[in-house]
């Protein structure tokens, strides 16, 4: 199955909330290994959620 | 009553009310959530014994006053049309799918965890949000409720649900993009 740029932000971000299945999977990881932007949106994806996470705790 | 816990509670108003105002985007529900936290910490005083650190404890409490207050206030409003489709972010990619502009690399992010300017840049970005999108990624990504629950509370469909966060988080990660990592 291959996945456009548009249907893996897609599903990076319902990865965040609900487990996605086994062929979605591997259809993402062989995304990535191919293409730059998208790991860059992913790994961004899970800095935002660790930012967020620390809001507040941070703040004066 | 120990009047030196009190002030020491009074102190932390300020801190709450912020705190409040970013997720509930509603200056009296903020205000009432953080009256009504402040109030409880004073009848449980007791239940506060110097356990972990003041400020922890009563956004802890503040918490669970803030998940009320968006219970009430979702169940009391219905979802725009608009707000269920993602629409706004087609412009990113071309026909096929493919990035027009696709995403580079943030230049170590984790040092921006170390400054209270990036946590300010990341509240105005939020605060861009429009209302139900960013109360419930807030309700997700801030106080760990599933899918599912943020859902039932909002009474749409999972579909819907997923439309939401994801729009939040396209229109965040751009937002950071542009105010904090400098890419145009």
């Amino acid at each position: 199955m291959i996945l456009s740029c548009k249907e893996v932000t897609r599903l990076v971000s319902q990865d965040m909330d609900r487990r996605l299945p086994f062929g979605r999977r591997v259809a993402l990881r062989v995304h990535f290994a191919i293409c730059q932007g998208c790991t860059n949106f992913s790994r961004q994806m899970a800095f935002l959620r660790k930012a967020v996470n620390q809001l507040g705790s941070k703040t004066p | 009553m120990n009047d030196d816990f009190r002030s020491r509670v009074e102190r932390e108003r300020a801190y709450l009310l912020r705190y409040a105002s970013l997720q509930l985007r509603d200056a009296h529900a903020a205000e009432d959530a953080v009256q009504e936290t402040l109030v409880a910490a004073l009848a449980g005083e007791a239940g506060f014994q110097g356990r972990s650190n003041l400020r922890t404890w009563l956004t802890g409490i503040l918490k669970h006053k803030i998940m009320d207050s968006l219970r009430r206030s979702l169940r009391e409003s219905t979802l725009l049309p608009d707000e269920a489709d993602a629409a706004e972010f087609e412009r990113l990619f071309d026909a096929r799918g493919h990035w027009i502009d696709a995403p580079g690399a943030w230049a170590d992010p984790d040092a921006a965890l170390e400054q209270s300017r990036f946590f300010a840049a990341l509240e105005a970005c939020l605060a861009r949000l429009p209302q139900k999108i960013a109360q419930a990624f807030m309700m997700r990504e801030h106080l760990g409720l599933e899918t599912g629950e943020i859902c039932k509370e909002l009474a749409i469909t999972p579909t819907h649900c997923w439309v939401l966060l994801y729009r939040a988080r396209m229109a965040l990660r751009e937002c950071l993009d542009k105010e904090w990592f400098g890419n145009k």
